[in-house]
C-alpha cells in the first residue's frame, strides 16, 4: 500500500470514531436544546390559559383535546403543593399523519376560585427515528466529503510535497551496483528529505567505492599471480624433464603441477569475468550464430563420441546477433561443455537454434537444479575438484553485458535457453 | 638459430633460457628495455621472445623498433596481461604470436618451433621425423608412402608430441594445447588417454618408427625408435 493511502486509511478510521462520537454527543444536545424550547413553550402557554381563565371561566369546560391543544379537568388532589409541573413524552394519534407521533405533555394543577384544576398541555414533538435518520444521512455525507477532500488534498498537496521522496526511492530500485555511478541527491527545501537524499547518496557512493575496490582487487590478485605461477610450472616442468626423480617423485611432482595449472585457470576465469564485468571487450560485430554454434559443436565431435554421446544440431532459423566475437563463443562453448559434461553418456545432446533463442538440451540426473544459484560463482554441481564453478557464471555475465536472457528450465531434460531480444 | 628472450622477471628468464637451451638454440637475454633494444639494434634473430610490461618501457614499442629497422625476426610477445588489446596491437604491429603467461614450455617450445619452421623452410613444410612424414598445410600424415587418417585431435597431440620429441609432455600441457583454454573438466585427461591409445594403435598399425611412451602417469615422451 501506498504511503499516501495508508494515511488516507487512518484518516478514514479516525474520522468513523471522531464522527459517530460527535454525532452522539450533538444529538443529545440538540434534543435537550428542543425539550427546554418545548418545555418553554408549554409553560408559557400554561401561563397564559390561566390568566385568561379569570376573564373567560368558560375554558374550565374544555376537557378534551380538540382545537385546543389543552385540557383542563377539576381534580380531586388537594395537596396541591405537592404536585409539581410535570413533563413527559407520550403518543397521540395525529389526524394528518395518520398515525400516533410523539407529543410534549406538560401536566400541572392551578387552584381557581378555591378548587383545584388539573390542566395538561401539548405539543408535537420531534420524530426521534426521523431525526436520528436525518442525522446519520447528514453525517455519512459529511464523512464522505471529508475523507474526498483528504483524498484530493493528499493527491494534490501531498504528492508535491512528497516528490522527492518518490524520485529518490524510483532511482534507487533501479541501482544497479554494477552499472550505475552513484546517485546524486536532488536539493529540496525540505530538512528530513535533503537528509535522506544526502545519506544516500553517501551510501550508494560508498558502495559503488567498495565494490568498484573489491573488483580491482581481483583482478590485480589475478594478475600478480600469473607470472609466480607460470613461474613455479615451468620449474617444476623443468625439473620433470630431467630425468633425474624416481617414479614416485616424478608423481607428486606432477600432482603439484595439476593443482599449479587448476589454479591458473581458475585466475583465468576470474580474470575473465573482471574483465567482461569492466566491459573490456569493446569490439563487437554481426554474428552468424548458426554458424559459430556449427563451429564450437563441431569442436566438441571428437570428445562427444568419446563420451558415447551424439550432438544433434537442429537449425529451425537463422540468428544474427552484435556481439564481441571471442565472448559470443566463449558463451555457447562453455553452455555446450557443460551439457557434455554433465549430460548422460549414450543420450544425446541437443541444441536447437530458433528464429530468436537458442536451446541446448541433455539428460542428466532426472532432478532440476536450484536454477536460483546455478548461474552464481563457484558453484559446483558436483563435487569435481577440476571443474573451477565458473563456466556458467562466465556464460551468464557475457549473457547479460550483451542484453540476452540465460534462463534454465527442466523439463525430462536440462534446457539452458539463450533468448535474444526481438529488436536489435 | 638464436633466439632472444626480453623479460624483466629473473626467474621466468632462466627457466625459458634452460629449457630453449636444450634444444640446442643459442639463447641471448635481456632483463630491461635498454638492454633489448641495443641488442635488437646489433643482432639479427631468429626468435624474439618479447615482454610487454618492461620496468622501463613497453615492449609494443620495441615491436615497433624492430618493424621499423626493416628486420623480419620472428616476434612472440610474452604477457602477463592477457589483454585482448594487446594481443591485437601486438599482432597488428607484426608480431608473430601472443603468448599468455603462465604458459607450459612444451607449448612455449611448440610456439617457437612454429615460427623457427616458418622461417626456415619456406618452400618445404613438411615435417619429417623417423618414417612419419606430416604435412601442416593439409594436416596429413603419411607412413611409408600409406597415408594414416587421424581424427582432428589426433592429430593435433601428434604433431604437438613431435614438436616436443623427446621431452615429456605433461597431460595438462596437452590437454590444453588440443583443447585450448576450455579445458576445466575431469574428463579431459580420459579423453586425452584414449586419444593417444587410438593414436598409438594407428602407427603401430602402420608400422612407424616412432612411440608415444606414457611416463609414470604424469604425462607422455615421443621417441623415435
Amino acid at each position: 500500500m501506498k504511503l499516501l493511502n495508508h494515511t488516507t486509511k487512518y484518516f478514514a478510521l479516525l474520522l468513523i470514531v471522531l464522527i459517530s462520537i460527535w454525532a452522539v454527543i450533538f444529538y443529545f444536545a440538540m434534543l435537550d436544546e428542543v425539550y427546554d424550547s418545548l418545555d418553554d413553550g408549554l409553560e408559557n402557554q400554561k401561563e397564559l390559559i390561566i390568566k385568561a381563565l379569570n376573564n373567560e371561566p368558560d375554558l374550565l369546560n374544555d376537557t378534551e383535546f380538540g382545537v385546543n391543544n389543552y385540557t383542563i379537568k377539576s381534580t380531586t388532589i388537594s395537596a396541591q403543593t405537592k404536585f409539581k409541573d410535570n413533563y413527559r413524552d407520550t403518543l397521540m394519534y395525529m389526524q394528518n399523519e395518520n398515525e400516533f407521533e410523539p407529543i410534549r405533555m406538560l401536566e400541572s394543577t392551578f387552584q381557581q376560585d378555591g378548587k383545584y384544576y388539573k390542566i395538561k398541555l401539548i405539543t408535537s414533538m420531534v420524530e426521534e427515528d426521523d431525526q436520528i435518520e436525518n442525522l446519520f444521512k447528514y453525517l455519512v455525507g459529511l464523512y464522505l466529503v471529508l475523507i474526498l477532500s483528504i483524498i484530493v488534498l493528499n493527491n494534490l498537496v501531498m504528492k508535491k510535497v512528497w516528490k522527492p521522496f518518490y524520485t529518490i526511492i524510483d532511482r534507487l530500485k533501479d541501482f544497479h551496483i554494477e552499472k550505475d555511478d552513484p546517485i546524486k541527491p536532488e536539493p529540496t527545501s525540505i530538512d528530513e528529505f535533503n537528509l535522506l537524499n544526502q545519506s544516500v547518496a553517501r551510501l550508494t557512493e560508498k558502495s559503488r567505492d567498495s565494490y568498484v575496490a573489491q573488483k580491482e582487487f581481483i583482478e590485480n590478485a589475478a594478475h600478480e599471480l600469473q607470472t609466480p605461477l607460470a613461474i613455479a610450472i615451468n620449474r617444476l616442468e623443468l625439473l620433470l624433464e630431467k630425468d633425474e626423480l624416481s617414479g614416485l617423485q616424478s608423481q607428486d611432482v606432477g600432482g603439484v603441477l595439476d593443482n599449479l595449472t587448476r589454479l591458473t585457470r581458475l585466475n583465468k576465469s576470474l580474470l575473465l569475468l573482471s574483465k567482461i564485468d569492466n566491459r573490456q571487450y569493446l569490439e563487437e560485430e554481426y554474428i552468424n550464430m548458426n554458424t559459430l554454434v556449427m563451429n564450437v559443436a563441431n569442436d566438441f565431435l571428437d570428445f562427444t563420441t568419446h563420451r558415447d554421446m551424439r550432438l544433434k544440431v537442429i537449425r529451425n532459423a537463422t540468428v544474427n546477433y552484435t556481439m564481441n566475437a571471442d565472448l559470443a563463443v566463449i558463451m555457447i562453448t562453455n553452455l555446450i561443455k557443460n551439457a557434455i559434461i554433465h549430460g548422460n553418456t549414450g543420450k544425446e545432446v541437443t541444441i536447437t537454434i530458433d528464429a530468436s533463442s537458442i536451446t541446448i538440451k541433455n539428460y542428466g540426473k532426472k532432478k532440476a537444479l536450484d536454477s536460483n544459484s546455478l548461474f552464481t560463482r563457484f558453484k559446483k554441481a558436483s563435487s569435481d575438484s577440476r571443474s573451477t564453478g565458473l563456466g556458467l557464471a562466465i556464460s551468464k555475465a557475457i549473457a547479460d553485458k550483451y542484453g540476452l536472457q540465460l534462463t534454465y528450465t527442466f523439463t525430462d531434460q536440462h534446457n539452458f535457453m539463450i533468448i535474444f531480444p526481438v529488436s536489435r | 638459430m638464436k633466439i632472444l628472450i626480453v623479460e624483466d622477471e629473473p626467474q621466468m628468464l632462466e627457466n625459458m633460457r634452460l629449457t630453449l637451451e636444450r634444444e640446442q638454440y643459442t639463447v641471448e637475454t635481456a632483463a630491461d628495455f635498454v638492454a633489448a633494444s641495443t641488442k635488437i639494434g646489433v643482432y639479427e634473430y631468429d626468435c624474439i621472445l618479447l615482454d610487454i610490461t618492461l620496468p622501463d618501457g613497453n615492449g609494443l614499442e620495441l615491436l615497433k623498433q624492430i618493424k621499423q629497422q626493416g628486420k623480419d625476426d620472428g616476434v612472440i610477445i610474452v604477457s602477463a596481461k592477457d589483454s585482448l588489446d594487446d594481443r591485437i596491437k601486438g599482432l597488428n604491429l607484426g608480431a608473430d604470436d601472443y603468448l599468455p603467461k603462465p604458459f607450459h614450455m612444451a607449448e612455449l617450445h611448440a610456439r617457437v618451433k612454429a615460427i623457427v619452421r616458418r622461417r626456415t623452410f619456406d618452400g618445404n613444410k613438411l615435417i619429417e621425423i623417423g618414417n612419419v612424414i606430416i604435412d601442416p598445410e593439409s594436416r596429413s600424415v603419411t607412413i611409408k608412402n600409406h597415408e594414416v587418417l587421424l581424427n582432428r585431435k589426433e592429430y593435433d597431440v601428434l604433431l604437438y608430441m613431435i614438436t616436443n620429441k623427446t621431452r615429456l609432455v605433461t597431460k595438462t600441457a596437452l590437454a590444453e594445447h588440443v583443447w585450448g583454454d576450455h579445458i576445466d573438466q575431469t574428463d579431459s585427461f580420459d579423453f586425452i588417454y584414449s586419444q593417444i591409445k587410438n593414436l598409438r594403435k594407428k602407427l603401430t598399425d602402420a608400422m612407424a618408427s616412432i612411440e608415444i611412451e606414457a611416463v609414470y602417469g604424469i604425462g607422455y615422451k615421443l621417441q623415435v625408435i
